[in-house]
């Protein structure tokens, strides 16, 4: 028997419309009481003026283990992870070798289970190798624990290849992720093409590259009845495609990362690479059309696509580096910042989109505060003044933009299974 | 001692204006004029591609101003694996230079080498970006005949979109109030060139493009087109190489700037064959405007 009790807070819970403060109670992993106040626990967290939230869920970073592990492991993410509110992340299989079968599904899982402070969810791959060609064994693969599938970072270019993959995720009752980018279109692209990118003399990425591919998913989501998501969706016409896909009832889903509704374009103009992603920083116009697709739901869910690279990758110039950055951290600082700090959206709507926007997509039953459930919990603050580190980061890399940067509340401690893995020092 | 010379963006019109006046004195009397003010210093050119033209006049300027200049030339893409800020350090690693001159093929890499070494650094081209002394020496060959470059029509052709030469030039040419017209094939001629600087404007017709034009600045027509469907060169030619027609649309004493030599791509045989007004050699100029940049950034 362990028990904890976490006192005083503000707890919110957007399944149920819960909006109170008092205390929570969890015994044995599991959550024993939500509300009221007072009880006994082996451990107390004071949650006094803090906000009391089922543990946030990242339906998008990349572990980079197996086979990139000089970058990031499964355990340095999982540490990175709970320091940044999470209390369950969704793996992308561009591992080395690609998780396109049930035996690295199995080794990514079992490695989580020994080594990480978090739950890890791993998406299995569309194709073998990602290569866009021949489909990967699905069905063992969601047998082994997938949750999703995706070919994220090597779209699928095939519409043929692509259709036959979503007859098959829907037969296994599994969404399928695209990371949409027209490889034709974007081709030796090294930022969003626009005024900063003529200026700079960078070759640009058209907004067209992910419209063209999130136009062609949509038609295909409806010829194959699929759960279809969009991911780190970027742009003002992908925004209106997905509300649009989903005004006429199709299950079309989206998430939208912090970076991409924080921060713009303009950015690249010191030529530092850890501005360098994909999709690419956008425009103004498309920033302002991500967050009013947050604010009108055609967005369900934030991730934050963490991308980990070593810094000798990273120092460099920047049409050399590799596309990403961290993100695990910085998320609900910016979050807040964006979208709640600056009246966008209520603080519930914030917390629903790190919590029942993915479970709604991948289905994990999680997300929500319920008595006799898993006891994940994220606590944090709104008002907190603090400044990010990269060098302080828990990740195995520090390819983060945000180093130095700001914030105004953020992660104050994560609770996983009913126990504290990180709290604020 | 300035932080060096990045580009032509970063600057102001009083700043160019010093830099110019000062080359035409390098560029009548080359050695009174001189003495030897960078005696003791060392300059660095460090060329990522090759640019015989633009490393022989760095190497003349830093002599004639009696400063000592050694040139290391490597490809950036072949072979290294560490980047210009690794590869600059290699090469930094026996001397311990006042200036480097530095042509690489990447956009922005010397403004992010800057961030991470003190020595000041002269951007002698960055990828796409900028060429600054190039625009300085274009500058400079156009003062030479015009009073003032204040309401000069100047039309650039060609590749603009991966051009560093347009980029600075339109940066230069707008600070001082020219006119400026980009003309190439759609592919080459993005949009998002008319935000560049205030005063420009863009067209697909070379006809348009010349009309009334005191300057045409003919760009190379890229051998390597990349990502880009290839437009063949017969096309090129006819829709965007220069003739003769096109200098009777011009003003009489129209001045056509190429980088030369000429290949028969961008020029007919005719135009390049009027030797009043077709200049293809900014030898003296190119060295004179370098002498003032090394100067301004070393004193």
């Amino acid at each position: 028997m362990s028990s904890l009790l976490i006192q005083h807070g503000r707890i919110i819970d957007p399944a149920s419309g819960l909006d109170v403060v008092g205390d929570v109670l969890i015994e044995n992993g599991k959550i024993a009481r939500i509300g009221g106040s007072g009880g006994s626990a082996d451990e107390t967290l004071d949650a006094t003026g803090k906000i009391v939230a089922p543990g946030f869920i990242d339906m998008h970073v990349h572990l980079r283990e197996p086979g990139f592990e000089q970058a990031e492991t499964i355990e340095t993410g999982s540490r990175a992870a709970v320091a940044g509110g999470f209390t369950t992340i969704c793996c992308m299989p561009n591992t080395l070798p690609v998780n396109d079968s049930p035996t690295v599904t199995n080794f990514i899982v079992e490695r989580a289970r020994q080594l990480a402070v978090c739950h890890v969810f791993p998406i299995g791959a569309i194709t073998k190798g990602s290569q866009g060609e021949e489909l990967a064994p699905i069905g063992s693969m969601k047998a082994a624990g997938i949750v999703a599938i995706s070919d994220d970072g090597r779209p699928v270019m095939n519409a043929r290849v692509t259709r036959r993959a979503m007859e098959f995720a829907r037969s296994f009752d599994l969404p399928l992720i695209q990371h949409c980018e027209d490889l034709n279109l974007s081709a030796g692209g090294d930022m969003h093409e626009g005024p900063y990118s003529t200026r700079l003399g960078l070759r640009g990425i058209p907004s067209a590259a992910e419209d063209v591919m999130v136009a062609r998913d949509i038609l295909l989501a409806e010829l194959t009845g699929v759960r279809y998501h969009v991911a780190h969706l970027s742009t003002r016409n992908a925004v209106a495609m997905v509300a649009f896909a989903k005004q006429r009832g199709l299950a079309v889903t989206s998430e939208a990362t912090p970076h991409h509704f924080a921060i713009t374009d303009a950015e690249l103009v010191n030529y530092d690479s850890n501005y360098r992603m994909k999709p690419p920083l956008r425009s103004a116009c498309d920033v302002t059309a991500v967050i009013d697709g947050i604010v009108s739901g055609a967005i369900d869910a934030i991730a934050t696509d963490h991308a980990p690279h070593p810094a000798g990758q990273k120092m460099q110039e920047l049409e050399r580096c590799p596309f990403g950055i961290t993100g695990l951290e910085t998320a609900i600082g910016l979050s807040l910042e964006a979208l709640v700090h600056s009246g966008k959206i209520s603080l519930a709507r914030l917390i629903s989109l790190f919590t029942t926007g993915p479970d709604g997509i991948l289905k994990l039953g999680r997300g929500r505060l319920d008595e006799g459930g898993i006891a994940d919990v994220t606590v944090f603050d709104l008002d907190s003044h603090w400044v990010y580190s990269s060098a302080q980061s828990l990740s195995k890399s520090k390819n983060s933009p945000f180093d130095g940067r700001k914030f105004r509340g953020g992660p104050f401690a994560t609770v996983v299974s009913g126990r504290i893995v990180w709290r604020r020092t | 001692m300035r932080g060096g010379l990045l580009g032509i963006e970063g600057l102001d019109r009083a700043e160019i204006d010093a830099i110019l006046h000062r080359a035409r004195d390098f560029q009548t009397s080359p050695n009174e004029a001189v003495g030897r003010p960078l005696h003791d210093r060392l300059i660095v050119n460090l060329f990522f591609e090759a640019s015989s033209g633009t490393r022989n006049s760095f190497e003349t300027a830093a002599r004639r101003l009696g400063a000592e200049a050694v040139s290391i030339t490597s490809a950036a893409s072949s072979g290294s694996t560490g980047g210009v800020l690794a590869d600059t350090r290699k090469a930094f690693a026996a001397m311990r230079p006042h200036a480097v001159v530095l042509r690489h093929p990447a956009s922005g890499a010397p403004h992010f080498l800057a961030r991470h070494i003190d020595t000041p650094i002269i951007n002698a081209g960055d990828g796409a970006h900028e060429h600054p002394t190039q625009a300085l020496v274009n500058a400079r060959t156009l003062l030479d005949r015009h009073p003032t470059l204040e309401g000069l029509r100047v039309a650039i052709v060609g590749d603009i979109a991966n051009s560093r030469v347009a980029r600075s030039n339109v940066h230069l040419l707008a600070k001082f109030g020219a006119a400026i017209v980009l003309c190439g094939p759609p592919s080459l001629l993005p949009a998002g060139l008319a935000d560049l600087a205030p005063g420009v404007r863009l067209t697909n017709d070379l006809a348009q493009a010349v009309r009334d034009a005191d300057i045409i600045m003919m760009l190379r027509v890229p051998l390597d087109w990349k990502h880009e469907t290839p437009m063949s060169a017969d096309e090129y030619f006819q829709f965007y190489g220069l003739r003769l027609e096109h200098l009777q649309l011009s003003k009489p004493d129209v001045l056509v700037i190429h980088p030369g030599p000429v290949s028969g791509r961008e020029l007919s045989a005719e135009v390049a064959g009027i030797e009043r007004s077709v200049i293809l050699n900014q030898a003296e100029n190119a060295v004179a405007v370098r002498m003032a940049v090394l100067e301004w950034v070393l004193q």
